[in-house]
């Protein structure tokens, strides 16, 4: 099963579709010359992409807030805090650091090697393919494209179709501010994706649902192509009994609800004891008027459900358990109240599946070794919260749990540090990105070590024959120390 | 197959793999595995390979002991939180990265060394916290034998075991379900790994192989180049994934590079290379004749002598070869030597990329900027100057390919890396929550503004001094007088508030 040699060392042109029926093929050839020919590799040429995306939002901000509140019923608050101060803070980022990213990183030598010269150099991939989700349509098109720019790397850009106005706007005007010759924009639906997945892309940066994910990850598989998947899942949030119930209502509702729940991240549902779920409801409710206004359809804080089949899809799950708060839905407006749900129960669809919507299903639990226990029962979740005054019930739940990333007693407010690393584990995806982080994603780190090319006489230990006292020597040498020097 | 996986599950699940103590307990009954059983390991290696025991002993005995030495002394430092830098709005929380172990983690070997390439990813795994199944190549019978027998006698023999067995055994393992899958071998195989494990959405590191090439320069000292490249290539039989597959040179320098390795073979081996200690065998049968087929047609211009008894096949060196010929179609994993003659870098670099990324790269130079152009015009996993395969023996480098030639990489800390989870945690606390009432709707322009002001890394260090400053001159006040909390409240707004007034006309 483990054996070497075989496979084919010159690229096989055959694993391409055949020339004049594929859409793809010329974009793609015209992009890998371009990488051939070296014009991403100055530092120069990538900060001009950055900047030239930097005023593509500046720019067009009234274009983008104008899609964004045709796409998803998003404010002008909400789209920049949630998508285009976030790309601008990455370009920001990115610029500053540019240099020092790409410098060559010094590794340490042991005593074998010390007389040479060690790094690591950062290389671009080639050609990169980034397929971008449709719930916050900028910012995961652009902040990933940030990382693929930076380090170098040619980009095939996949927005998501079913974000239509923000397809247009990214579609239309974008292409205007960056290179052609190392940047290329693909539009369609399923099937243009699966076509343009088999062809070979250097890397493969996917963010959507597992069901997706592994499509990609399978279509990769034909190339080698190494992959990042940023997946999804229910992520769940823990209630503790000692905690100000208001605080917790205003911080959960709020993470729960904003884009009408349409976020990776955000808290899926809630694990709490039956008492603090009493406690909650009145506070989660006075929390909703206070945010959104008695008629919170009429409030312009409150996003809409993407299109029809994902509302559809949301207000069967409105039929689990028992409606608490909210339940209302307009099918004309896609809209649907924020809701909390009580009495669901594990089986039911809406404790399923990621529910992305403003649907806020409580379960119960006993106490915390309970919720942990339910937590491990199921798939690895993109993110994890735990309320509580005690530090230490929030540190016993991140100890004995995994998930993406953890927060204790607040919402997703870890996506605006770009000092971290943002991904999943498990079913929630595998890679991550965001600062720095997207920049090591789209580079490879190629180990580089530049011997001597004299002082051969250190180089005759290592060479046979190897005479008794040779052994004996390099065993004492070797084996007596601890081994460090290897 | 699925109940072994699920016990190692179970085991996992108990949590006995992950306190640091546990840890290091395992990697130092590793050690104590390889001390004492030093005997039965160079003897199945040597068994499986006609390697002699020295050449066992360093080449994977050395690298496995120096691997554990290095996770003992560091591990401590890797497995705690790490701090990371944090923001304004992030100011008073606790923010850092937890490394925690993935679960159940399988490990398949391979068989041309046997030993340092299924256990230095062990000792890693280990090291992360995670539970494993390590699956040693079924073509090195002996290794994998004795693995099985010796591992359950010193490691904990539910977390981690062994199960050995050929292309079947392997197909069904590959169906269940891994938190992470390390791969060493061969393209085509690295496939069918990575299509096993995107049905799980398992995350996988395939270390792959191809064709090394090894470019030699006219400004060079032909004499050490060839006694480094000898070496290289014809250790372990030529069986290594980072030995020098062929050379690339001008024509005129094809006869001299033939004459030179021809002497140093004959330093390194002896007259009769069949009767050198030092030099080993092709594994199996099937190699053999794989490798033998690849010389029909060539040049021989040194070597080409076989026993298929023995399965020996001499050190070979090939001229003047053709790039469209078999010996150049596929990575050789055996000690023939062809050299493919260029014209210069300029066709050597053109040469090389046109074909799939390598493992390895080297380049025989004095001229440091022909080094440095060759590194910056190509790509590959790693690569040497002027020697070949040590970039393998620094454990602060990752080892891993690019492309075709794989994905990932592992030793040392990477290897801790590739094996964890590195979980971001935001640890925050249930008061001031007066602040977040930013963020809360309704919304309106001033909160826009005040969302810039906090998300936007405009700020030099003198301004978050002063801001450092007044914060801690208020914490002061309210140590003093517990009344003053509204006074805080205040006085930090109207700080920001003026600041960002300032800040804003800045901006315009």
């Amino acid at each position: 099963m483990s054996e070497k040699g075989g496979g084919s060392a010159v690229k096989d042109p055959g694993a391409e579709p055949t020339l004049g029926t594929d859409p793809f093929e010329d974009t793609l050839r015209r992009l890998r010359e371009a990488f051939h020919s070296g014009c991403t590799r100055p530092a120069e040429f990538r900060a001009e992409q950055l900047q030239a995306l930097g005023r593509f939002l500046q720019e067009n901000k009234q274009l983008l807030h104008d899609a964004l509140a045709q796409d998803l019923h998003k404010s002008a608050f909400d789209s920049d805090i949630s998508e285009l101060i976030i790309c601008q803070n990455e370009i920001n980022l990115a610029l500053q650091n540019l240099q020092a990213w790409m410098k060559d990183e010094p590794g340490s030598t042991n005593w074998f090697t010390k007389l040479d010269s060690a790094f690591i150099r950062k290389e671009p991939f080639g050609l990169v393919l980034i397929i971008a989700p449709w719930n916050y349509p900028v910012n995961l098109t652009l902040v990933p494209l940030v990382g693929a720019l930076a380090a170098g790397n040619c980009v095939v850009l996949k927005p998501s179709e079913i974000s239509r106005g923000t397809e247009k706007v990214l579609a239309e005007v974008l292409p205007k501010y960056l290179d052609q010759r190392c940047f290329a924009m693909v539009l369609g639906g399923p099937e243009e994706t699966g076509q343009l997945l088999e062809h070979k892309f250097d890397y493969i940066f996917f963010t959507g649902s597992p069901r997706v994910g592994k499509i990609v990850m399978t279509a990769a598989t034909k190339h080698l192509t190494p992959v990042t998947l940023e997946l999804g899942g229910k992520n769940p949030c823990y209630v503790d009994d000692d905690c100000d119930p208001q605080i917790v209502a205003n911080r959960v509702a709020w993470f729960r609800y904003f884009n009408a729940g349409q976020t990776c991240v955000a808290p899926d549902y809630l694990l709490c004891s039956p008492e603090m779920q009493e406690r909650l409801l009145p506070a989660l409710q006075s929390t909703i008027t206070r945010f959104y206004g008695d008629d919170p359809q009429s409030s312009p804080n409150l996003g809409r459900i993407i299109n029809q089949k994902h509302f559809q899809r949301l207000r069967a799950l409105l039929g689990c358990g028992r409606v608490a708060i909210g339940g209302q839905s307009d099918e004309r407006d896609r809209y649907i109240a924020p809701t909390v749900l009580v009495d669901v129960q594990e089986t039911e669809p809406v404790m399923q599946e990621e529910i992305f919507g403003p649907i806020l299903p409580i379960m119960n639990v006993r106490g915390l070794d309970e919720a942990i226990e339910f937590i491990n029962r199921r798939e690895k979740p993109l993110a994890l919260y735990a309320f509580s005054n005690s530090s230490q019930v929030v540190n016993q739940m991140l100890e004995q749990t995994s998930s993406g990333s953890f927060v204790g007693n607040d919402g997703f407010i870890h996506m605006t540090l770009s000092s971290l690393p943002f991904g999943g584990v498990g079913h929630s995806g595998m890679g991550r990105y965001h600062g720095k982080f997207t920049f090591d994603t789209f580079s490879h780190h190629r180990a580089c070590l530049l011997c001597p090319a004299g002082l051969e006489k250190l180089n005759n230990i290592r060479y046979p024959p190897y005479s008794d006292r040779v052994q004996q020597l390099v065993h004492w040498v070797l084996g007596s120390q601890s081994c460090t020097i290897l | 197959m699925e109940r072994e996986v699920q016990r190692v599950r179970q085991a996992f699940l108990s949590g006995r793999s992950r306190p640091l103590r546990f840890r290091l307990q395992q990697l130092e009954a590793l050690r104590r595995m390889v001390q004492e059983r030093e005997k039965d390991i160079l003897a199945a290696i040597r068994s499986d390979l006609c390697k002699s025991e020295f050449n066992a002993y360093s080449q994977e005995v050395i690298t496995v002991l120096g691997e554990i030495d290095f996770m003992l002394e560091n591990l401590p430092e890797w497995v705690a939180a790490k701090p990371v830098k944090k923001n304004l709005l992030t100011m008073l929380d606790e923010a850092y990265l937890q490394p925690q172990p993935l679960g159940v983690v399988l490990i398949i070997g391979a068989w041309n060394y046997p030993f340092v390439l299924t256990i230095q990813p062990l000792i890693g795994a280990i090291a992360a916290g995670n539970a494993v199944i390590i699956k040693p190549s079924e073509l090195s019978e002996n290794t994998a034998t004795i693995l099985a027998k010796l591992l359950p006698q010193y490691l904990d023999q539910d977390l981690y075991i062994v199960i050995n067995g050929g292309v079947e055994e392997t197909t069904e393992l590959l169906k269940q379900r891994f938190d992470h899958i390390l791969y060493t071998g061969n393209t085509a195989v690295g496939k069918i790994v990575m299509e096993a494990a995107a049905k799980h959405l398992t995350p996988v590191t395939l270390e792959l192989g191809g064709k090394s090439p090894c470019y030699i320069d006219k400004d060079c000292d032909l004499d050490i180049v060839c006694r480094r490249i000898t070496w290289g290539k014809y250790m372990n039989c030529g069986q290594t994934c980072i030995a020098p597959d062929y050379i690339l040179c001008e024509a005129s320098l094809q006869n001299q590079i033939v004459q030179k390795i021809k002497e140093t073979v004959k330093e390194f081996y002896g007259e009769n290379v069949k009767e050198s200690p030092d030099y080993e065998r092709i594994i199996n049968l099937r190699h053999f004749k794989r490798i033998l087929s690849l010389l029909e047609g060539q040049k021989i211009a040194f070597g080409g002598e076989t026993d298929e008894a023995t399965r020996y096949i001499a050190p070979t060196v090939l001229t003047d070869v053709d790039p469209k010929t078999k010996v150049m179609q596929e990575e050789i994993f055996g000690p023939v030597l062809p050299i493919v003659p260029v014209k210069n870098v300029d066709e050597a670099i053109n040469f090389i990329n046109e074909r799939e990324k390598p493992l390895a790269l080297y380049v025989f130079s004095h001229n440091n900027k022909l080094i440095k152009r060759m590194i910056d015009e190509t790509s590959s996993g790693g690569v040497t100057g002027n020697d070949v395969i040590m970039h393998f023996m620094l454990n602060s480098f990752p080892f891993g390919g690019v492309g075709s030639s794989g994905m990932g990489a592992y030793h040392g800390k990477h290897s801790f890396d590739t094996f964890s989870h590195q979980r971001p945690c935001l640890l925050k606390s249930l008061k001031r929550e007066g602040a977040n009432k930013l963020r809360y709707p309704p919304n309106s322009q001033s909160k826009v503004d005040w969302g810039k002001f906090f998300l936007l890394k405009r700020f030099n260090k003198q301004k978050l001094g002063l801001l450092f400053l007044t914060f801690l001159g208020i914490v002061a006040a309210v140590l003093v007088k517990k009344y003053q909390a509204v006074l805080r409240r205040k006085a930090l707004l109207i700080f920001l508030v003026v600041h960002r007034l300032r800040w804003s006309t800045k901006q315009r």
